[in-house]
């Protein structure tokens, strides 16, 4: 111990590594350095064409001073009608299947069979992403708001139903069990035992997914799944760069504004 | 917990009392109202013919999808490393780009509340509010077609939600530490080095791993707007029709999906 002890003394004091283990260190220092060169050096960057954009750049960056919302009106805002009816129609949707899914996928309350199922749909839906289930679905059900709907709808069920599982997995038995004790049948059981303890949290997330959805519908009109986004993608196209900072200011207000909201209504129901 | 007295005079428990069901049913009502009008307005701009033989067409294009086409595979590789490279570089890009604007947001290391912190939010939420799509497009309107506008799309597209949860955990540090190393006489740069980052090392790696495992999956899209990797090769197929090699690139890029997280967990559960 003290020679341990005389051996440190009068040395100056250094920080410990991150990782302990030297040679992991520092193999994962070179391999990352390595990596870096050739991931850089696979890229080609058209320095003319980067330079000669950068007067573009700054037109939009300076368009957001001076954006258009009256030249395409009309078509903004069909747009954003659009975006915002899928965007509801879908979060209702999806909010109520993700809840008999959850609570499927939920293993203390669901039999294995039943878990197994439910976690099949939850990790199928995490794993596809949104536009790629559009493109499908718009080549099954032609363009159109359908499309985006079923999409988003399909998404939420994902990502709600995980996180709903969650939170029941991880619920106060107590309770639950003292309204089985009282003779409850299962229905009432849920409702009495399980739904008080989650529902705040299903409350917040499903506000959370609304923000989420809207953000999304506004991309899923580049391949013809209706929405806003397909009049941003015009714009852009047509370099009209004040209409598209119009487009960008009025998701940018609606994200802010929903966030402001879900922000208001959790605070209440937590 | 009101209580209500039935027909023949017994009491029964009720949860709520008269006005609060009538608001809440006054609610439910206007909530089915709004959704049924969506659904209206979706409806209306369906055309119920094609979804009538939507059954047939998705029978018709998994047929056509099976087997997926296995020689591609060999036309993939170099979009898939792009597609790596996209989410790589682009998630050190925004990491770099977040830790100042964290540090700008965060209550108690940012210089100026009522200034500078409301300009450094309004960067978080606006750049995380718009999907990396779009900023694609947008810079492929702006500096061309290529991998290097999927780099900066989805490093610009990440300093939000990087910013966010840095400066959520620069704001919950513990300050007894930062002021014993200030008491000893450092400098704000050394309080910062010995204070404050090895606090928030953690979650700063936790962070770039989760990003960079959702990155993953928004680079393999990228390609659909001409942004680079494995999008571009799936775009063109889409457009030929050539559904063997769209169900190749699809189990591409579901297998890309789930290494990724799992090597996301992995790597979060061994710092945490």
């Amino acid at each position: 111990m003290s020679a341990a002890l005389d051996a440190r003394l009068g040395q100056p004091w250094k920080k410990p590594p991150l990782i302990k283990r030297a040679w992991l260190r520092w193999g994962l220092g070179i391999g990352a350095v390595i990596y870096l060169a050739l991931a850089i050096a696979s890229i080609e960057v058209n320095w003319s064409r980067v330079w000669e954009g950068l007067d573009r750049g700054g037109a939009f960056i300076a368009s957001f001073a001076t954006p258009d919302f009256l030249t395409r009106w009309s078509d903004i805002r069909d747009g954003m009608l659009e975006s915002i009816i899928m965007t509801v129609a879908a979060s209702v949707v999806g909010i109520l299947i993700s809840i008999p899914i959850g609570l499927g996928a939920a293993r203390n309350i669901a039999p294995l069979p039943v878990y197994v199922i439910c976690r099949g749909i939850v990790a199928i839906s995490r794993a596809l992403q949104e536009v790629i289930v559009a493109i499908l679905l718009v080549a099954i059900f032609g363009f159109g708001p359908l499309a985006g709907f079923l999409t988003l709808s399909f998404a939420t069920i994902g990502f709600l139903s995980k996180l709903l599982a969650e939170d029941i997995e991880s619920m106060d038995k107590v309770q639950a069990e003292a309204i089985r004790a009282t003779g409850s049948s299962w229905i009432q059981w849920i409702n009495y035992g399980v739904q008080p303890q989650v529902m705040p949290r299903l409350i917040g997330l499903s506000m959370y997914r609304l923000d989420i959805n809207f953000r999304e519908s506004a991309i899923l009109g580049l391949v013809g799944a209706g929405g806003i986004g397909a009049t941003l993608n015009t714009a852009f196209d047509r370099y009209e760069f004040d209409t598209a900072a119009a487009i960008l200011i009025i998701i940018i207000g609606t994200v802010m504004a929903l966030e402001y909201l879900s922000g208001i209504i959790r605070g209440r129901v937590q | 917990m009101p209580v209500s007295t039935t027909a023949t005079g017994q009491k029964a428990w009720q949860l709520r009392n008269r006005e609060e069901s009538l608001i809440r049913w006054a609610a439910w009502m206007a909530g089915t109202i709004v959704f049924l009008w969506c659904w209206k307005q979706i409806s209306d701009a369906t055309t119920w013919f094609f979804v009538q033989d939507a059954p047939a067409i998705a029978g018709d294009i998994l047929a056509r999808a099976t087997p997926p086409r296995w020689s591609y595979m060999e036309k993939l590789w170099w979009p898939i490393w792009d597609t790596l490279n996209i989410a790589t570089l682009g998630t050190i890009g925004a990491l770099f780009l977040a830790v100042p604007v964290a540090f700008l947001a965060a209550r108690n290391t940012t210089p100026s509340v009522r200034f500078v912190r409301p300009i450094a939010l309004l960067i978080i939420v606006s750049t995380r509010s718009i999907n990396s799509l779009i900023w694609a497009l947008l810079l492929i309107a702006i500096i061309g077609p290529g991998v290097f506008a999927g780099v900066i799309s989805i490093a610009i597209r990440s300093i939000g939600f990087c910013a966010k949860l840095l400066y959520e955990a620069i704001e919950e540090i513990d300050k007894s530490q930062v002021e014993a190393v200030s008491a000893t006489g450092a400098s704000p740069m050394q309080v910062m080095a010995y204070g404050i980052v090895p606090q928030i090392l953690p979650a700063f790696a936790g962070v770039a791993v989760f990003r960079w495992d959702i990155n993953i999956r928004e680079s393999t899209v990228l390609g659909l707007v001409g942004a680079g990797g494995i999008g571009l090769q799936l775009q063109a197929s889409l457009n030929t029709l050539a559904w063997p090699q769209v169900s190749l690139i699809l189990l591409v890029i579901l297998f890309a999906v789930v290494v990724s997280e799992w090597v996301s967990a992995r790597v979060r559960g061994a710092i945490i």
